[in-house]
């Protein structure tokens, strides 16, 4: 069990209030990704749900229990943090333990479930060391395994990765999926990475300045964003927003092209310009693209390795088909 | 520091302050040393030879000698005590956001600025003197019978004006390192399921554990040597006559240098002893 449902939540630091009346339902065994720019807000509301902050009105219910005012220990959350937050002058074994001593729990019984937090996560090896001699990735499987010893109702997620390198980064962001697909208990995962998000959710919750701007899976995001602060969001390289005179032959005061939606031609394309930056990936090559006569500069990403540098003219040619319409107030027109 | 050039040149440039500092330190050493062996009566002959261990046996087998030591021992140990433990308390406090915190913090450091000797005056005078001092009105006005500090009460009154210079060093200290404690470590235990007084002694506690260190050993330096809050109160009576008292009073009172001289021999011993204990029980925290 491990539904989460935010009714009417709100939360202001003195006369600001970060977040203004937001609901949501988060379904038990889902892994909800809540993404958006620094300072959106995002960690604040999983504060909120976690207990560590108070809420400003509004209700949180967690397995429909009313636990806005139930302290965060009781609310049967797990939280990952950013930070790892692990205790420093404790083992691994003891920093998985703690958790489970503070609940009194019988030891045998705690042994057990620390031996099998730490097959789960492959931490065998380093479990009576303390958290200052291990790599950053080792510390966030400590964490981890100390918030799946107390097997709660729901993990919460603070931006876990972004203390990892890239590699370490994608190698974990497969292991916290799986852990998700074996569990299959309720995640609530918090990123500014939209990668991350689109990788690992089942349902992404779009945030900017406290506001839920859309709620969706993450190909809904992909396909039907609505509005153009989640098209130009969701998807990388970012979403081409045109507006002016060629927005305007769409009945639109903006358009939104994706740029693997954009097919780079011999000749005689809808649009022309000049490459500003090639980059070549091997598999894809990105080209940022100046002098079209468009308002905005556009950028293509063409499958391949075509051999087209800074300053060729290249052609273009949208499909018309894949195309986004928004309105002057920046909505999506279907 | 990596090449030789470099590593030369930086023990020169490091000379002058290590000479300095070292002749310092054991020209008055030596000169302690050299007139602890001497018969040295400035009043009555002056230096008058050899006195082999003579001094260093009188010093010992006076009647003076091991209360003196112990008067040392607890003085040190209640002021170490009351200091860790209220400053630990005071920092946990100030570290709560409150209106006027810089105020506040600046009121608690303010008894570090007073001189010893001032800071002893203004407590004999003005709140243990039992007929006019705060104290004595204090007591009366719930009835009770003044009680007489510094003659009754004297160890005590006296590990008490000494815990209140030391107590705003400490707390200065251990706030620093209750300050750099991260609060997400604080958060998670609060997930956890720790409440406070276990997220204190799990968490707070370990982490201010170098810092109480640091405390204990800098303020044991200074206790053993501590002179002019008891020269200014008491003058070394009613029991509270610690090894630097008695050294002082040998070479002064008794005008006996070689005898005062053996003596501070004996407190150098008992701070290395004091030293090493620390270092066993607490030192194991610094690195």
């Amino acid at each position: 069990m491990g539904q989460i449902q935010l009714k009417q939540v709100t939360k202001s630091f003195g006369d600001v209030q970060v977040i203004p009346p937001l609901d949501l339902t988060i379904q038990d065994g889902e892994f909800t990704v809540f993404v958006g720019p620094s300072g959106c807000g995002k960690s604040t509301l999983l504060r909120l749900i976690a207990g560590l902050e108070d809420i400003s009105s509004g209700h949180i219910e967690i397995d429909g229990k009313d636990a806005t005012d139930l302290v965060p220990a009781k609310r049967g959350l797990a939280m990952v943090f950013q930070s790892y937050a692990l205790y420093p002058h404790m083992s691994v074994r003891k920093n998985i333990a703690f958790p489970l001593r503070m609940a009194k729990m019988d030891p045998a019984e705690i042994d057990r479930r620390v031996n099998a937090a730490a097959e789960v996560l492959n931490l065998a090896a380093y479990i009576d060391r303390r958290p200052g001699q291990l790599s950053g990735g080792q510390r966030q499987r400590v964490a981890i395994g100390r918030a799946i010893v107390r097997e709660p109702s729901a993990f919460l997620f603070d931006e876990p990765l972004s203390n990892l390198d890239a590699a370490l980064r994608v190698g974990m962001r497969m292991e916290i999926s799986e852990l998700h697909k074996k569990l299959k208990t309720t995640m609530v995962y918090v990123t500014h990475d939209q990668v991350e998000a689109m990788t690992m959710a089942d349902k992404i919750v779009v945030l900017q300045a406290g506001v839920i701007e859309q709620v969706g899976s993450p190909l809904e995001l992909y396909r039907r964003p609505r509005n153009t602060f989640v098209a130009g969001f969701i998807g990388s390289p970012k979403m081409n927003l045109i507006s002016g005179e060629e927005a305007a032959k769409h009945d639109a005061a903006t358009i939104g092209i994706r740029p693997e939606h954009i097919d780079v031609v011999e000749s005689g394309g809808t649009w022309q310009g000049t490459v500003g930056v090639a980059e070549h990936l091997g598999s894809d090559t990105f080209f940022h693209i100046h002098n079209t006569g468009l308002t905005e500069m556009i950028t293509v990403r063409a499958i391949g390795d075509i051999n087209l540098t800074h300053g060729d003219t290249i052609h273009l040619n949208p499909r018309m088909n894949e195309l986004h319409r928004f309105d002057a107030q920046g909505l999506r027109i279907d | 520091m990596a090449t030789k050039a470099s590593r030369s040149a930086a023990r020169i440039m490091m000379a002058p302050a290590v000479i300095l500092l070292l002749g310092w330190m054991l020209v008055p050493l030596i000169m302690t040393l050299w007139f602890s062996f001497r018969v040295y009566l400035p009043l009555r002959g002056g230096d008058q030879g050899w006195a082999g261990f003579d001094n260093y046996i009188r010093f010992v087998t006076s009647s003076a000698f091991w209360p003196s030591v112990q008067t040392t021992l607890i003085i040190v140990l209640g002021v170490l005590v009351i200091t860790v433990v209220f400053g630990i308390l005071i920092a946990l406090l100030l570290d709560q956001p409150i209106w006027g915190q810089g105020v506040v913090r600046i009121l608690v450091i303010a008894p570090f600025f007073v001189m010893p000797t001032v800071s002893a005056l203004v407590w004999k005078n003005m709140f243990m003197d039992p007929v006019n001092g705060l104290f004595s009105h204090l007591w009366r006005f719930f009835g009770a019978e003044p009680v007489s500090w510094l003659s009754d009460a004297s160890l005590p009154s006296i590990i008490m004006i000494v815990s209140w210079q030391w107590l705003p060093f400490a707390t200065l200290i251990l706030l620093t390192a209750v300050q750099s404690l991260d609060s997400e470590q604080l958060e998670a235990a609060e997930m956890d399921g720790a409440p406070w007084h276990k997220r204190f002694w799990f968490l707070v506690l370990p982490h201010l554990s170098r810092a109480i260190t640091i405390v204990i050993l800098i303020q044991t330096i200074f206790l053993l040597a501590i002179f002019a809050e008891i020269f200014v109160t008491t003058g070394g009576a009613f029991g509270t006559r610690t090894l630097s008292y008695l050294i002082f009073q040998r070479v002064l009172e008794s005008q006996n240098i070689g005898l005062g001289s053996a003596g501070g021999v004996y407190a150098i011993i008992l701070a290395n002893i004091v030293a090493i204990f620390l270092m066993r029980i607490v030192g194991k925290n610094l690195d």
